[in-house]
């Protein structure tokens, strides 16, 4: 085992990170770039452009609202109106993995559907062949829903793709078509397209089915999108503790769900930057209170079981809990057991998300190791310091066009699923409910944190505090290897995973200890790099000896 | 069953593209600009698109794929990207410091207008790009032809913006790479070498998307055509371009700008192919074939005539480029197997007008389709009414293949599943024996896989 390393000093790396900057560049890097304290959380700059130029691993609204969101949804006929290649990306790219009942149930997720707009819809208007190609898919698929993507040259040349959904779909009938205004050039990151995809379910889906859900303790899993089966692992533990899944926004989930989702009584948020926006519109129109909680890490996991079963309050429920917690300790336990000596004190870095350089923290803790720095690629600021500070948060210009919908309680549907004094009751237990205290909290103090983190500066992290596993996504993952780092990728798990519950810490203990001790590492070296190449003194004569 | 919703019944379609032959062009411009040394390729346009870029050509190399972004905003795709990219360009040259910068355009900023020859004109004039560097630029609207087409604008850039003519021709050939791997521009400057000429071989992505590992990443690799080649190129003697698509118009733009002349040829797979270009090569430089070429085209002939047992009338179904999927026709029908479908979403002319040669003398019965609507989808449903032994195409195929339980070959882009493409040439005699081991390999794992016990064959 190594020693546990010394942690540079923050205020210099601070300036090494900024050094090379134009003085105008580093002045707006600067403040993205925080020394973290739990006590008296400091103000990250989030949430704003990207300097043109910087290498980001920032992307688009389109791939946030259809991507990220909507993705999911398996029977869903997604039509991106654009040229080919958004959705070309877009195309089974994300893993989020998904498990139709029977062979006759729909999944279009292994179809990519497109306009494939031409130069002539640039010049004359896209609208016609819109129409046509929502037409096709009708024809084909008979598809529940239809859902359209504006791409970035829709919203220039003006296509109304709502309005062509909706004579679309008085047309069919029987088929829910609309559309998302999700130009790429949409605020600074995926994190526009993930608000304007919660409008969008929101005002086109949830609520269209009234039929009362069954079950006894009813709840939405919002944020949480099956990459890699994380989604199958949670309903696996809810199942065994006795907890009805309504929908899962969107991870392995049904139109059908989504549209009688606000038939649960709560709401559990685990990507919270993706999805928050559903959690207080379903509360304000419905009365559904929303809880943030973490499947990501087993202690993490049996703290979020043991907040739902608090939230219902039911003592069978909660026993169930503990006895499925007592169930599925041990196994874990003994996986850490024998890991834990190879990964004790060793550093990780996260930079990805809006959520998992968050909760993946959790995981490293369970594994002994800390995480020095850290920090998010499309998250704002309430992610970082807490929804605290969501009133002094400025709306600035990328941000005022992203629509903010005005919601009501519903005249008829609205029911608070708890009175006041039941939540006043439940926070007095240490349940937040319709709340998140972030993430730098959690983190250490004198830990970096650094929003929207550039190319440049990631090598310089490395450089300086030569981190035993480097967390982002697939852009980084073979630039930090090269640099004979291991880079766990947290958008697609390395095509490995579940990570979530119990079985998912496992897994991730394993592949942990299998990146950061792989023999490989200290294979880089060709031995005559270290040997003296050529000064050899010629070869001993070893068979004298023998 | 993955594709569950793919029916027999094939419709004409003329709005709906399903699951695509193709993507759009900067990402060719991306792939292309990598092959200059000391080169980052600069889009411009929104975010996404320089992710989604980089994502998928990282994916399909497994290696660090370095570009930058003007990163529009909604104010840029009102009010016009030129603050944004004269930006980018002072922070790029700050920070990342390469020797050029190769802009690509995308629709966001095409649609605005955007006209990057005046924008990069104002960089230099404006004094934003250092001496001795520089600032290329190709026009590439997504809304038109794929990324075939990104990736010939952008080869086309490197001519007109580098390539002068000194008035004193320099004993050496162009050979214009279209659209291939890093291990077949190495096999072309290997070819090139045993065949005792000078070349000047651009775009060349060896040694920058192979790179070894050092422990050290190094921003721009050893790889990599250089300016000073680049600038050379106006004086050779001739240029060879490989591939009509994407290719061609590089070689078109040399011959208007600096007068050399040039010759097109298809991307040297297979055997008919890559004889057409080492005959092309005798030809131009007024070289005799080395015993060692022959030799190598011997041992391909040789596998040929052993293994042709297991080739013949095999169906194949085949998606992908043009300037692939021409010689690799022609190289399955010279291994006596039969083309059955084949599906390209890239547009052009002139590759339907070759394809169609080619097919109405060798394979009258082929189905064959290009441009819009020519994609995955359809070819599934050919497929359902006409099956087929093999399939070969890049990784989206495999979810054809699982579902109709039908051998695949990975071939072409992006390969997102397997590695080897870009270590291994698929060109040259060498190359296209790894290709026909390929082939046969699925066809007789197929055989034993699905062999009667008492017809299990220990010798094949």
């Amino acid at each position: 085992m190594e020693a546990n390393k010394i942690i540079p000093d923050p205020a210099q790396v601070r300036e090494e990170l900024i050094q090379k900057y134009p003085a105008k560049v580093a002045k707006k890097r600067s403040k993205s770039i925080v020394i973290n304290d739990p006590e008296t959380i400091p103000e990250v700059q989030a949430n704003v452009r990207t300097v043109p130029g910087i290498i980001t691993q920032r992307g688009c609204c389109y791939a946030g609202c259809k991507g990220v969101v909507l993705g999911p949804t398996r029977d869903i006929v997604n039509i991106v109106h654009g040229p080919i290649g958004c959705s070309f990306y877009a195309w089974l790219t994300r893993r989020n993995q998904t498990k139709p009942e029977t062979l006759m149930d729909a999944n279009y997720i292994p179809y990519c559907f497109s306009t494939d707009m031409q130069e002539e819809n640039i010049v004359f208007g896209g609208e016609k062949k819109l129409k046509i190609a929502i037409q096709e898919a009708y024809d084909l698929f008979h598809p529940k829903s239809i859902a359209i993507f504006s791409t970035c040259p829709v919203g220039l040349i003006g296509d109304d793709v709502h309005a062509a959904a909706r004579e679309m779909k008085e047309k069919f009938g029987d088929c829910n078509v609309f559309g998302f205004s999700c130009e790429g050039y949409r605020g600074v990151s995926q994190s526009a397209g993930h608000h304007i995809a919660n409008n969008g379910v929101f005002k086109h889906m949830v609520g269209r089915d009234n039929t009362p859900s069954e079950g006894k303790f009813k709840l939405n899993l919002l944020g949480e999108y099956n990459i890699g089966g994380d989604a199958f692992e949670i309903e696996r533990i809810f199942e065994k503790v006795g907890i009805t899944l309504v929908a899962s926004f969107s991870g392995n989930s049904t139109v059908g769900a989504i549209e009688n989702s606000h038939t649960a009584d709560l709401n559990v948020i685990l990507c919270h930057r993706s999805i928050n926006y559903m959690g207080d519109m379903m509360e304000t129109k419905y009365g559904i209170p929303w809880m943030k909680i973490n499947f990501v890490g087993a202690e993490s996991t049996a703290k979020s079981l043991r907040k739902i079963g608090e939230y219902f309050g039911d003592e069978e429920l909660k026993a169930r809990i503990e006895a499925v917690i007592a169930e599925e300790a041990p196994k874990v336990k003994a996986v850490i057991n024998e890991i834990m000596p190879r990964t004790k004190g060793k550093t990780a870095m996260l930079f990805v998300g809006g959520s998992r350089a968050h909760h993946y923290q959790d995981l490293f803790t369970e594994l002994g190791m800390t995480t020095v720095a850290a920090g998010y690629e499309f998250a704002h600021r309430d992610d970082y310091e807490g929804r605290d500070v969501l009133p002094g948060i400025k709306v600035d210009a990328d941000s005022k066009n992203i629509e903010e919908l005005k919601i009501v309680a519903d005249p008829e549907l609205y029911n608070p699923r708890k009175t006041e004094s039941e939540l006043e009751a439940l926070k007095e237990k240490g349940l937040e409910i319709n709340g998140y205290e972030g993430m730098m909290k959690q983190m250490t103090k004198k830990s970096l944190v650094v929003d929207d983190l550039s190319h440049y500066e990631s090598e310089k992290l490395i450089e300086i505090y030569k981190p035993d596993i480097f967390c982002a996504g697939i852009k980084e993952k073979y630039v930090v290897q090269k640099m004979g780092i291991p880079l766990k990728q947290l958008h697609s798990y390395d095509y490995g995973g579940p990570y979530t519950g119990f079985e998912g810490a496992i897994n991730f203990y394993k592949d942990i200890d299998r990146m950061v001790n792989n023999p490989v590492w200290k294979l880089i070296k060709a031995p005559w790099e270290t040997a003296g190449n050529g000064k050899g003194a010629g070869l001993a004569a070893s068979y004298v000896t023998q | 069953m993955l594709l569950r919703h793919t029916s027999k019944e094939v419709k004409v379609r003329e709005g709906l593209t399903i699951n695509p032959a193709k993507t759009c062009q900067p990402i060719g411009a991306m792939y292309a600009a990598l092959g200059i040394h000391g080169c980052l390729p600069h889009s411009h346009g929104s975010q996404g698109c320089c992710s989604y870029h980089r994502s998928t050509l990282t994916r399909h190399y497994k290696e660090p794929v370095m570009a930058a972004t003007s990163s529009f905003t909604e104010g840029a795709s009102v009010f016009g990207g030129q603050a944004n990219l004269l930006a980018a360009i002072d922070t790029i040259f700050a920070v990342y410091e390469p020797d050029i910068i190769a802009v690509h355009s995308t629709c966001l900023s095409e649609t605005i207008g955007d006209d990057l020859q005046q924008m990069t004109k104002k960089a230099k004039d404006d004094g934003k790009i250092p001496e001795g560097k520089y600032v290329i630029y190709a026009s590439t609207p997504s809304f038109i032809g794929s990324h075939v087409t990104g990736y010939a604008n952008m080869v086309t850039g490197m001519a007109t913006q580098f390539a002068e003519s000194t008035g004193v021709k320099k004993s050496q050939f162009n050979i214009i790479a279209g659209w291939m791997e890093p291990s077949d521009m190495r096999e072309i400057k290997r070819l090139a070498k045993v065949m005792g000429i000078n070349i000047v071989l651009f775009p060349d992505t060896s040694d920058v998307l192979d790179a070894p590992q050092t422990g050290k990443h190094v921003f721009y690799p050893k790889g990599g055509t250089t300016v000073d080649e680049l600038k050379s190129s106006g004086d050779s003697i001739a240029s060879l371009a490989l591939g009509s698509v994407s290719a061609e118009p590089a070689a078109i733009a040399l011959e208007k700008k600096c007068k050399v002349p040039f010759e097109t040829l298809d991307i040297p797979i297979g055997l008919s192919a890559t004889d057409r270009f080492i005959m092309a090569i005798s030809k131009v430089a007024r070289v005799s074939v080395p015993e060692e070429v022959t030799t190598d085209r011997g041992r391909l002939v040789d596998v040929m005539c052993d293994m042709e047992q297991y080739l013949h009338g095999k169906r194949v179904a085949l998606f992908g480029d043009p300037d692939q999927l021409l010689p690799l026709t022609e190289f399955l029908l010279d291994l006596n197997m039969k083309p059955v479908h084949i599906v390209s979403g890239t547009p052009g002319q002139r590759f339907e007008k070759q394809m169609r040669q080619l097919l109405d003398e060798r394979s009258p019965a082929t189905n064959f389709k290009s441009g819009l609507q020519a994609d995955m989808f359809l070819l599934h449903q050919w497929m359902k009414n006409e099956p087929v032994d093999l399939l070969i195409g890049n990784t989206y195929g495999k979810y054809m293949a699982r579902d109709e339980d039908i051998p695949f070959i990975r071939f072409g882009f992006p390969i997102l599943d397997r590695i080897g493409h870009s270590y291994f040439p698929n060109i040259g005699y060498g190359g296209s024996l790894r290709l026909l081991e390929k082939i046969l390999n699925a066809i007789m794992d197929r055989q034993d896989r699905d062999a009667l016990e008492e017809k299990f064959e220990l010798v094949m």
